[in-house]
């Protein structure tokens, strides 16, 4: 019995402000794949997912997200932005965020009610995060700030996770904690995950596969066919050597 | 000593009361979301613009707060649509605003009836509040308040993250717009008790120090209100005794309470960011000490 991809792309490009950022692009992605996106800035990683989530519209091809056309609000997909620095005296609280992803789109003000916020502790069990729940977020390292933001986009067990760039501004062992979450959700939940980075590194030892994004076009594979010297360099059109070195993947001549 | 009922024997005072707690109330429930939003230059500038309506309006023989709604209103959402580029947009407010300010001093120069009703439009009033303004403010509150409710959980979502409530189907556009003519609407049913000068301290103040001293949504709103409430209460006292302007009063009990709590308040954070780091790191030792123990066996 044949599962059903998770997202389908079929020739599509997209133009932003008169410029092209992908062209003619190709790629399926099945059940529970974890994928890591990534590329250079301006490749088109945050546009993609935007796609996704129903924000852009492609100018041409066909998008197919869990066999439908993408719609904004859609609750099969969690999104987890990228976190960032916010005022420390904000009244806004782990558990407020976290709440979020369960009815933060919904109108009125909603009622407390014991059984939301056993959702809502179960979620921040799942990334670790119920000894800060009360904390205000403004109080919070990045880390922590990212893991609420996973738990967000759990609440409603979507089929697709989305995840943009939530290692970036973090230490590698902090790095290391969110990647470790990352794929124990994967794989518990069976959940497709794109997560968007600029490093393979702390990951390449834990995706399905790399979808690599440059020059309006992209390549997706094992990371030992698509971070090679051959494929980078045909991708951003300008030599590229990809060099490996003390158990860590170096990728050399381009912007990453 | 200073007798309260006494004071609410004065229709006037009766008026003051009831008009300045509805606005007590209205700015701490916006201002929350004005902080959040980082909203508190453009709310603030709101109230100049909306002086050259007031300034206006009077001129034209009309009640000041409907020239203030038409200016403010017609602002907000000229902000609204102007979008998101904070300098940029800042930069634009601030220009408008003060040619907003320089219009209202124009109308007011030609203004050649009572001083009082001008002074009172910069500077708040306690004696210059009619049965037929109360109305007007309770209408007003009435409409921005349903309005709060219906939108708050969205509202709050976009606030934090306009990328993420997007994503979850969330107007984050509409919302921005209308929010904003929601604040358009505070200040200027505020501007009749504290004037267009001070608005920050009701629409900021009661918000700011409630949200240093709890850290939910809700609570930081009820207690923004009961703080704004007693700011005001204890002003129009102070001031119907002593002859200071209203303004003036509630100005000074506003910055009176921020300030201490604004300064003491990294001491409490500070130990609740120990608490949550010490329970992290006990719940880790105690994990491995279980692991440990299951290793024995």
């Amino acid at each position: 019995m044949a599962q059903e991809p998770v997202i389908e792309l079929e020739n599509v490009s997209i133009s932003l402000g008169g410029r092209p950022i992908l062209r003619d692009i190709n790629l399926t992605i099945e059940k529970g794949e974890f994928v890591v996106v990534l590329g250079p800035n301006g490749a088109g990683k945050s546009t993609l997912l935007k796609m996704l989530l129903g924000l852009l519209h492609p100018n041409s091809g066909t998008i197919r997200v869990l066999g439908k056309t993408p719609r904004r609000g859609n609750p099969s997909i969690g999104y987890a932005p990228q976190h960032r620095v916010l005022e420390s005296d904000l009244a806004l609280r782990a558990r407020d965020l976290v709440g979020f992803g369960l009815d933060g789109n919904r109108w009125g003000t909603g009622w407390p009610s014991r059984k939301r916020d056993a959702l809502i502790d179960q979620a921040l069990d799942e990334v670790q995060a119920r000894s800060f729940a009360d904390a205000p977020i403004g109080q919070l390292s990045g880390g922590e700030q990212q893991r609420l933001l996973i738990a967000q986009a759990l609440l409603t067990n979507p089929q697709l996770l989305l995840l943009d760039e939530p290692l970036s501004n973090l230490d590698i062992a902090r790095q290391q904690d969110i990647v470790e979450l990352v794929t124990q959700v994967c794989r518990s939940r069976n959940v497709a995950v794109l997560l968007v980075a600029h490093d393979v590194n702390p990951l390449v030892s834990v995706v399905d596969r790399v979808l690599y994004l440059a020059n309006g076009h992209s390549a997706i594979g094992t990371p030992s066919e698509v971070v090679t010297s051959a494929t980078l360099t045909k991708l951003y059109g300008t030599p590229v050597e990809v060099v490996r070195a003390m158990d860590r993947i170096f990728v050399v001549g381009v912007e990453v | 000593m200073w007798n309260v009922f006494d004071l609410l024997q004065y229709q006037f005072m009766q008026n003051a009361f009831i008009a300045g707690s509805i606005v007590a109330i209205m700015a701490s429930a916006v201002g929350y979301f004005v902080i959040l939003r980082g909203l508190t230059f453009a709310g603030h500038e709101l109230g100049y613009i909306g002086f050259a309506g007031a300034a206006g309006a009077v001129l034209l023989g009309i009640d000041p707060v409907f020239g203030l709604l038409v200016f403010t209103i017609g602002s907000a959402i000229g902000m609204g649509i102007l979008g998101k580029e904070v300098r940029e947009r800042d930069i634009a407010i601030g220009i408008i605003a003060m040619l907003g300010l320089g219009l209202g001093v124009l109308f007011l120069a030609l203004y050649t009836g009572y001083a009082e009703q001008a002074y009172s439009i910069l500077f708040g009033t306690i004696v210059g509040i009619s049965r037929a303004d109360v109305l007007v403010t309770a209408l007003a509150s009435i409409v921005v308040g349903s309005i709060l409710l219906v939108i708050f959980r969205p509202l709050l979502f976009s606030s934090l993250d306009e990328e993420m409530a997007e994503a979850r189907g969330v107007p984050v556009r509409m919302l921005s717009i209308l929010f904003l003519v929601l604040v358009a609407m505070v200040v200027s049913i505020s501007v009749q008790i504290i004037g267009v000068l001070l608005i920050f301290t009701l629409l900021i103040g009661p918000s700011a120090t409630a949200s240093r001293l709890v850290q939910s949504p809700a609570r930081a709103i009820l207690l923004g209100m009961v703080l704004g409430l007693l700011y005001t209460w204890l002003g129009i006292v102070i001031a119907a005794y002593s002859n200071w302007p209203v303004s003036f009063c509630i100005a000074t009990l506003s910055f009176g309470v921020y300030l201490p709590v604004r300064l003491l308040s990294p001491l409490w954070s500070g130990r609740r960011r120990g608490e949550a780091t010490n329970a992290a790191n006990k719940a880790r030792t105690d994990a491995q000490k279980s692991l440990a123990e299951a290793e024995k066996v």
